[in-house]
């Protein structure tokens, strides 16, 4: 119910959203939670294995229980915490783990199973036969157990991701977040203040409670104004989810999901802050008290209830509040005070106060609960015997355990204290990082405050930023934490210590009983704390309870190790950006558009996008483009886009020195104005890349690399200059994007060529393998007389803003004179057909013998690979070489194919090769492959059986020489 | 004699583009050149670009004014923006055509950039005028900030539709939030 007069949320506005399709009235500023607490509904969702019905436990991102699905249709996002959930007008949210309906779920029937159903239960069970386990067994169980599910659809929400630096980044803005906060600005840092709720205050806006003399509230709110206007960066909605190397925080922003979508509104926003120093002042988590049946909806931790009532105005009509501490008594005051009947207030210590409107049961223990889809009765044992009491809500605190969970995510264990019973982190167990207020184990307000302002000071200082003087502290509530550790009380009925993956205590001993005693191998036979919340709420309890059955202490029990993130993190967020063609940059050339305008379909090849073919009217296969421009490369004249292979400008005194070095061959003979060809090897022998140099000067040089290793290559040259030969004076860079190249080949290449040249070429100044400048309608162009078609051919550069009118003029004097435009495919069968390399030969396993290029391996002089190219293994004639193959008796050829020895059984060991590259021939009327075979070479005549196992195709091949096409390279010299 | 029609490494993109505090647009320098001194010659250098009114940037830094500026892109390396300078005991290149240069300004510029870019833009750490290698989203680029609220992203020519996508997205997100 609501209480008057009671909430910090604007009551004077009403909205509605849907619950399992029906409307719930709420305020702005209600969480699902707490709208559906005030309409008096306690069941939200069903639990994990057993389907038990389940209410809401707290009023925070550690919620267990009460997980709902929010959204509809490919949008929908499972598993968000009721308790966070803002809720606005026309928000849907659906229960999960129910079939039918929540409160008629008909899996229920796993809890009357439950003696069968304990921890370690599946896996003694579901052993035979061994091959049901994968196919059968765990589908089935799977099916049965879980949380909410996406809805397997692609979903068109945006995620958002960015990065924040600072010099102190405080976790938490509750009264200890907001003194460090303020403490780092006065002393003249820069601040990120994040905060999980939508407004600062944490604890303070859940409590009765006077600090300097205001509500809480309202001291936060103010406090909050002063932090702004010290240019603190305030993110609300943000909880820091991890802590990483380097004093990267990972951090998650809920930007959407609490208000109606609107246009390009991101739904969360993953943020990467990178901080000098942080504070950790994330508060503690209340925790329960394992009794039997404590999983009924209405029972719930004492803190959530005064939250509740605070923050939301909204309180049950009974309670009976149960606990071992301070905060029970608190709890009953508050409620009493709002109107709610108190029934009784049971705390296990014999000496407190009993003087209270109320009955107060000292000494006393709550041993069950009764109800079914709610609580109903409470059954406590007390001094003067046994009783049971009617409530609506059964408020349990069992003390507090401090946010640890950030400090662990680099390795490090908390440590035990005894005189607050709770795990305390370590000093500096995330270097840069220190706790501060309940964190760090301090939980009364006046303690938060004085030791937020004093970490958050000392991590400013830290920094050196020492300016401003200390603040003033507030005065506030000082009152010790007392409490006396009470975790498990014995009884018949399952006691539950982790609401999210239905475990029990019983679940805890039965793993301890089977030797499970370690806590990391108790944590996975039972499952606990292995559900998305880690277990914040009930893994203390669990320990303890593992403690009792080991005969050892907590602090030697110890804990589980808690993982990033702190709260779930979609992977959508962490990937913002990064989906279909988001997932990496496309690369295109100046050609494209004028490519896309002749139809060609684009192939990737790396980032690049490439045309495959040029389709023209009546052409209904690629394969019918793709031979006619074959056929018209090696008749008249093709013209191809070659800007996509890697440039890359090496000047300096010892460049010719320096590609000496990194090429097999040898650069420093090559006249000014010729261009070589040139393998480059890694230094463990194989072929990194192949490629032309072109020498434009005496220490000037242009070197071209293929598309795909354009990088690698790049990489390998900077690493052999400043590791290898630092002493060389020469300087690279990268002219890829700077040169629009197109490739002119064809008989008539050169004659296409002087009808856009500003002064003609002939062939007697421009032999095969020159190169030099020319100028295209005063442009000023590179011009090179190189081949991979194997016909007379060049490569003419302009600078990029060109490109596109230079392909196009050179595709249209093409096509007047019975040319065409060249794709991928035509370039790939013109190779072939002259036995050229690309990366399908040259695969990173080959060396340059294998590939028929050994002469090229400069015996006069070293080079990168040469010597280890010169092992046993890389020199072994058996190895595998490069051929020819042709169909014998008709057939087609396929890539990747496996070659076997003519009569021989098809298996790995009889394999001797494989196909790397195959085309059909326009110009030989044959398919043509290319293979390395086993002793190639030496085979050329000879015969051997292709098989491709994934397509069923075999085919009785000749071996022959690579080179299928004018092997006197008449052609290309002519 | 046919002439050969340039197009910007933009061209097409529908630029400029307001979102919220911050405009896209697309800038086409004069001429780009690299520089890259050879060993001991940076004095050589730095005299050189003196006389076209510049000088050898240092790690980050920028040196020149908003029209021509020697902008440090690189270990031993920099990019001249808008001068005819090819001085001696240097390697220089012309890299006029091979960067897409995008100037994103306005108060919400920097909000943008940190959708985008891993730096650390504060004015403390990213002085204006400054230079960095970095990643935008995917992608490598040379970052110049030329004012406070003055960006220049100088990416690969052939990434430009990606590049202009990915900010664009990124102002719209910002601009979303209000």
């Amino acid at each position: 119910m609501r209480v008057a007069g009671y909430g910090t949320i604007d009551r004077g506005r009403d909205l509605s959203f849907t619950f399992d399709g029906r409307a719930v009235a709420a305020h702005p500023g209600d969480t699902v939670a707490s709208a559906l607490l005030a309409e008096g509904t306690r069941l939200m969702a069903r639990s994990f294995k057993y389907h038990r019905p389940r209410g809401v436990w707290s009023a925070g991102s550690e919620e267990p229980s009460a997980l709902v699905t929010v959204g509809e249709g490919a949008a929908r996002t499972p598993n968000v915490r009721a308790t966070m959930q803002e809720v606005w007008e026309g928000l849907g949210v659906r229960s999960q783990n129910a079939w039918p309906s929540l409160d008629r779920d008909l899996l229920g029937i796993n809890d009357r199973l439950a003696p069968f159903l304990g921890a370690g239960f599946y896996y003694k069970t579901f052993m035979f036969p061994r091959t049901w386990w994968e196919r059968v067994y765990e589908p089935a169980i799977r099916r049965a157990a879980g949380l909410g599910a996406l809805s397997g659809e692609s979903d068109a929400d945006r995620d958002e991701k960015a990065f924040a630096h600072c010099d102190v980044l405080v976790i938490g803005g509750g009264p200890a977040g907001l003194m460090a906060a303020l403490a780092a600005a006065e002393a003249g840092a820069d601040v990120i203040l994040c905060d999980e709720a939508d407004r600062l205050g944490g604890r303070l806006l859940s409590e009765d409670e006077a600090v300097a003399g205001l509500p809480g509230a309202v001291w936060a709110a103010e406090t909050a104004a002063a932090l702004a206007e010290r240019g603190v960066r305030v993110m609300t909605r943000t909880t820091v989810t991890g802590a990483y190397d380097g004093g990267t925080y990972g951090a998650l922003e809920r930007v959407a999901g609490h208000r109606p979508r609107s246009g390009a509104l991101p739904r969360e926003c993953f943020w990467q802050i990178i901080a000098g120093r942080a504070v950790l002042a994330a508060g503690a988590h209340e925790r329960p008290i394992a009794f039997s049946d404590n999983d009924r909806p209405g029972v719930m931790s004492a803190a959530a209830a005064r939250s509740y009532l605070h923050r939301y105005g909204v309180a049950p009509r009974s309670a009976v509040i149960f606990g071992n501490n301070d905060d029970a008594h608190r709890t009953a005051r508050d409620l009493a005070a709002a109107g709610v009947d108190v029934k009784a207030l049971v705390d296990c210590r014999a000496d407190v106060e009993t003087r209270a409107p109320y009955p107060v049961y000292a000494g006393a223990l709550v041993v069950g609960t009764t109800g079914g889809r709610g609580l109903e009765n409470v059954v406590i044992r007390h001094p003067g015997g046994t009783a049971r009491i009617w409530a609506e809500c059964l408020a349990v605190s069992g003390g507090w355990n401090p946010a640890v969970h950030l400090t662990c995510h680099m390795g490090a264990r908390p440590l035990w204290h005894d005189d607050i019973a709770a795990f305390v982190a370590r000093d500096d167990a995330v270097p840069g990082l220190a706790a501060a207020g309940a964190a760090a184990g301090r939980f009364d307000t006046a303690s938060c405050l004085a030791d937020g302002a004093r970490v958050g000071r000392a991590a400013a200082e830290a920094l050196g930023h020492e300016g401003g003087g200390a603040v003033d502290l507030p005065a506030a509530n000082g009152a010790p934490y007392r409490i006396a550790p009470l975790w498990h009380v014995p009884g018949k009925g399952r006691a539950w210590v982790d609401l999210q993956n239905d475990v029990t205590v019983k679940d805890v001993a039965l793993a301890a009983q089977e030797n499970f005693r370690s806590v990391e191998h108790m944590k996975r036979y039972t499952t606990q704390g292995m559900a998305p919340d880690q277990g914040k709420v009930g893994n203390v309890v669990a320990l303890a309870a593992l403690a009792e059955a080991t005969g050892r202490s907590l602090a030697e029990t110890g804990t589980t190790t808690f993982r990033p993130p702190y709260t779930p993190v979609a992977i959508s967020a962490m990937g913002a950006g990064a989906r279909g063609a988001g997932f990496a940059p496309a690369r295109r050339t100046t050609a494209h558009r004028a490519s896309l305008d002749r139809g060609a379909p684009m192939i990737e090849a790396g980032l690049w996008f490439r045309p495959s073919y040029y389709p023209r009217a009546g052409e209904t296969t690629w394969r019918e483009a793709c031979d006619r421009e074959a056929a018209t490369v090696r008749r008249r004249v093709g013209v191809c886009d070659v800007s996509t292979l890697g440039k890359v400008d090496v000047q300096g005194p010892d460049a010719a020195a320096f590609l000496d070095l990194v090429y097999a061959g040898r650069m420093s003979t090559l006249k000014v104005g010729r261009v070589r060809y040139g393998l480059m090897l890694r230094e463990d022998g194989h072929v990194l890349d192949d490629g032309t140099a072109a020498r434009l000067g005496e220490g000037h040089f242009v070197l071209t690399t293929t598309t795909a290793a354009a990088g690698a290559v790049m990489q390998h040259l900077e690493f052999a200059h400043q590791v290898l030969r630092p002493d060389l004076d020469v300087a690279m860079i990268s002219v890829t994007e700077q040169w629009a190249q197109i490739a002119v080949a064809g008989p008539e290449s050169r004659d296409l060529l002087n009808e856009v040249l500003d002064t003609p070429i002939a062939d007697a100044d421009w032999p095969f393998m020159s190169c030099g400048a020319v100028a295209v309608s005063g442009v000023a162009g590179r011009l090179f007389r190189i081949s991979f078609s194997g016909e007379h051919g060049y490569e003419l550069a302009v600078p990029a803003r060109h490109g596109d009118a230079l392909f196009r003029l050179l595709v249209a004097l093409a096509e007047a004179r019975g040319g065409c435009a060249y794709g991928m495919e035509a370039l790939n069968v013109l190779r072939i057909e002259k036995g050229h390399i690309t990366h399908a030969e040259i695969d990173g396993r080959v060396t340059a013998d294998d590939v028929g290029l050994g002469r090229m391996v400069s015996g006069a002089k070293d080079c990168i690979g040469q010597a280890m190219a010169g092992r046993p293994g890389l020199t072994n004639p058996a190895r595998g070489q490069l051929v020819g193959l042709r169909p014998v008796e008709g057939g087609a050829l396929t890539a990747g194919a496996t070659l076997f020895p003519e009569g021989a059984a098809w298996r790995p060991e009889t394999a001797e090769g494989h196909v790397t590259s195959v085309a059909w021939s326009p110009e030989l009327g044959t398919w043509l492959g290319l293979a390395l075979l086993s002793g190639g070479r030496a085979r050329h005549g000879a015969r051997v059986v292709m098989r491709d196992h994934l397509r069923k195709v075999t085919t009785l091949c000749e071996v022959c020489d690579p080179v299928a096409v004018d092997p006197e390279g008449g052609r290309v010299r002519g | 004699m046919v002439r050969l029609r340039a197009e910007s490494p933009c061209a097409g993109l529908d630029l400029p583009q307001t979102a919220g505090g911050a405009t896209l647009s697309e800038i086409v320098p004069e001429r780009i050149v690299s520089v890259m001194p050879f060993r001991g010659r940076e004095g050589d250098v730095d005299t050189a670009l003196a006389a076209a009114g510049l000088g050898w940037p240092g790690p980050g830094e920028v040196v020149g004014g908003d029209g021509a500026a020697a902008v440090w892109s690189g270990r031993g390396q920099a990019m001249v923006f808008g001068a005819e300078v090819a001085p001696d005991g240097a390697a220089v290149t012309d890299q006029s055509d091979a960067w897409a240069v995008l100037r994103l300004d306005g108060p919400d510029a920097a909000a943008v950039l940190a959708r985008l870019v891993p730096l650390d833009l504060r004015r403390r750490s990213f002085a204006a005028p400054g230079s960095a290698r970095t990643l935008l989203s995917h992608q490598p680029c040379l970052l110049i900030r030329r004012a406070a609220e003055t960006w220049e992203i100088c990416v690969f020519r052939s990434m430009a539709e990606t590049a202009v996508h990915e900010i664009l997205r990124a102002m719209a997100g910002v601009a979303a939030r209000g």
